[in-house]
């Protein structure tokens, strides 16, 4: 009786620990960082890519699952965010017709913060981007 | 008696209506509607039935007098881009009796015994034979080509008139006309040179080949990007519904709030004559202060007036809600409110956001001697087969065409699924 005591009590904690893990994903340096950048995509970003990332059919593509979103081209993704998109091309499989706003004035913190938000928000999971990343990168933009 | 059951047998069997008959036969259309009108809410007295389903992305569509109805696929189903649907047991239920043409695209249309189609950039003329069947479908003679294709608003909207001229919208590939388009902090271009080229509607023969910029007429411009246009057969004259401009919030966030930009600025409804002018990009049109406003991009501030050379709309709908179709009612079936009416269908809009979607149903307009008799009225709902519509992919139909079929039904197109949906009039 005691070792099926026991036995449940491993399987609670280690249960609670996995599930812990499981909602717990976000490292709080992004969670920070995310906070900051929903902020920016509200102003700049959900217009066309929507309040859940779906995007719009046809015409600016999703960011929620996108590949490139949560890849790891980190200067494609900084590239897009400052030059912003015109070009024709397959987007997973899907053309869109919109062309994507530039937006060089933003610093590289928010481009970073904004970049967290949608590489960790509804179901994209991605690495951290950093302010110095973002730096380097735009050194590499023409 | 016997005569009375005369009358009633040839107007059942022709199904057309006669408004003017006092007789008061049934009208019996053989289309019999679907139990639950195909998800669709209707006026008292209307039915709706699912013509055709999966079809692919079915952007407009015409219908023959002989009853078929060729679609425009907008994405190429087995590598082809018009469906012809026929319906030969005549229970309502269309089936795919051929496709053809290689070529993605949103415009086409019928005149006289030629099938008109247009690419993103060229538009093609086919023979149709007497049963409105069309006999050259791999060899059609290219009226017009090379019109510009910059990705945005890039489908080609057609349209005929009875002197031998086709009109095709030729949509900005831009939002505002700014130097980086939809990019916060920069400017409108003056003059803009989208114009030259696009932004309007352009006019050409219907019989010469290869006709382009260098002999098409511009018919009208300062039209961001039409998607609905018919020729008013009672008016004789070009009708349009263009797609006002998006990003007000986004570009200019000290001069409007998300609400503001949510609910302007209007969709519009012009007639449309011979050199007219739009105004875009310089002016949008705004329902609430009714009057055409200064863009921001030229100076303006969301009140300052503007554009007093360019033409005021018949019609100012809600923002953002995409009227991608336009269809003058002339038939019989349906109640004599409707005759010589407008209907529009509405895409949907997605520039809402973080507000509700709206539109994704069809509305009526009552018409008279040409103008708006009343207000506008949402005469078809429920593609999106949700209650609200947050983000367009939510929405699991779409209206984008309209057709009149020889029976007065009124069919509309959905570009999600590829749903044919045929609206009747059963009420005795």
């Amino acid at each position: 009786m005691k070792y099926v005591y026991c036995l449940s009590l491993i399987l609670v904690l280690s249960s609670a620990l996995v599930s812990r893990s499981a909602t717990n994903t976000v490292q709080p340096a992004i969670k920070a960082s995310m906070d900051r950048g929903k902020i920016i995509y509200l102003q700049r970003c959900m217009a066309c890519h929507q309040a859940d990332g779906s995007g719009v059919p046809r015409l600016n593509p999703p960011l929620d699952g996108a590949s490139t979103v949560k890849g790891n081209d980190k200067l494609k993704l900084v590239r897009i965010i400052i030059k912003g998109m015109t070009d024709r091309v397959e987007i997973d499989g899907e053309y869109y017709d919109n062309n994507m706003s530039a937006n060089p004035d933003l610093t590289d913190t928010q481009i970073a913060d904004v970049l967290n938000y949608i590489r960790n928000s509804w179901g994209n999971k991605a690495s951290l981007v950093t302010a110095v990343e973002v730096k380097a990168a735009r050194t590499k933009i023409k | 008696m016997k005569k009375m059951f005369l009358i009633f047998l040839l107007t059942s069997l022709s199904f057309v209506s006669n408004a003017n008959d006092s007789t008061k036969v049934n009208i019996t259309n053989q289309a019999v509607a679907d139990a639950d009108n195909a998800g669709l809410t209707l006026p008292s007295g209307f039915g709706a039935l699912i013509a055709a389903d999966n079809l692919g992305r079915a952007r407009h569509i015409v219908a023959t007098k002989q009853g078929g109805i060729y679609v425009k696929l907008e994405r190429l189903v087995g590598g082809k881009g018009i469906v012809y649907l026929t319906d030969a047991n005549k229970d309502g239920k269309m089936e795919i009796e051929t496709s053809f043409g290689n070529y993605i695209g949103t415009g086409i249309a019928i005149k006289d015994n030629y099938l008109y189609a247009s690419s993103n950039e060229d538009v093609f003329r086919y023979q149709l034979d007497e049963n409105g069947k069309v006999t050259n479908p791999n060899n059609p003679q290219r009226i017009v080509k090379g019109l510009w294709d910059k990705r945005q608003h890039a489908s080609k909207s057609i349209a005929l008139d009875n002197a031998g001229n086709i009109y095709v919208n030729i949509g900005a590939p831009s939002n505002s006309c700014q130097e980086v388009d939809r990019t916060k902090g920069s400017k409108g271009m003056y003059p803009c040179p989208i114009l030259d080229s696009a932004g309007g509607i352009w006019q050409f023969k219907i019989d010469q080949t290869d006709q382009g910029y260098h002999n098409g007429v511009r018919y009208a411009t300062g039209l961001r990007n039409v998607v609905g246009l018919d020729w008013n057969q009672q008016q004789n004259k070009l009708y349009v519904t263009m797609h006002g401009r998006d990003m007000l919030y986004t570009l200019y966030p000290d001069m409007f709030d998300t609400t503001v930009s949510a609910e302007l600025p209007s969709e519009t409804m012009y007639a449309i004559n011979k050199g007219d002018d739009a105004g875009w990009p310089y002016v949008y049109y705004d329902h609430f202060q009714k009057k055409k406003v200064l863009s921001p991009e030229y100076g303006g501030d969301g009140k300052k007036a503007g554009g007093e050379k360019a033409i005021d709309p018949i019609v100012a709908f809600p923002a953002h809600m995409a009227p991608n179709a336009l269809l003058f009612y002339t038939g019989n079936q349906f109640p004599a409110k409707y005759k010589n009416g407008a209907f529009v269908a509405f895409h949907g809009s997605w520039n809402r956001s973080p507000l509700p979607q709206e539109g994704y149903y069809v509305v009526f307009i009552p018409f008279e001697n040409g103008k708006p008799s009343g207000q506008w009225e949402v005469f078809a709902n429920g593609f999106s087969g949700t209650e609200m519509v947050k983000n367009p992919r939510d929405a699991k139909h779409r209206p984008c065409g309209l057709t009149e079929g020889p029976d007065g039904s009124l069919y509309i197109s959905d570009d999600v699924k590829g749903t044919i949906y045929r609206i009747v009039y059963n009420a005795k």
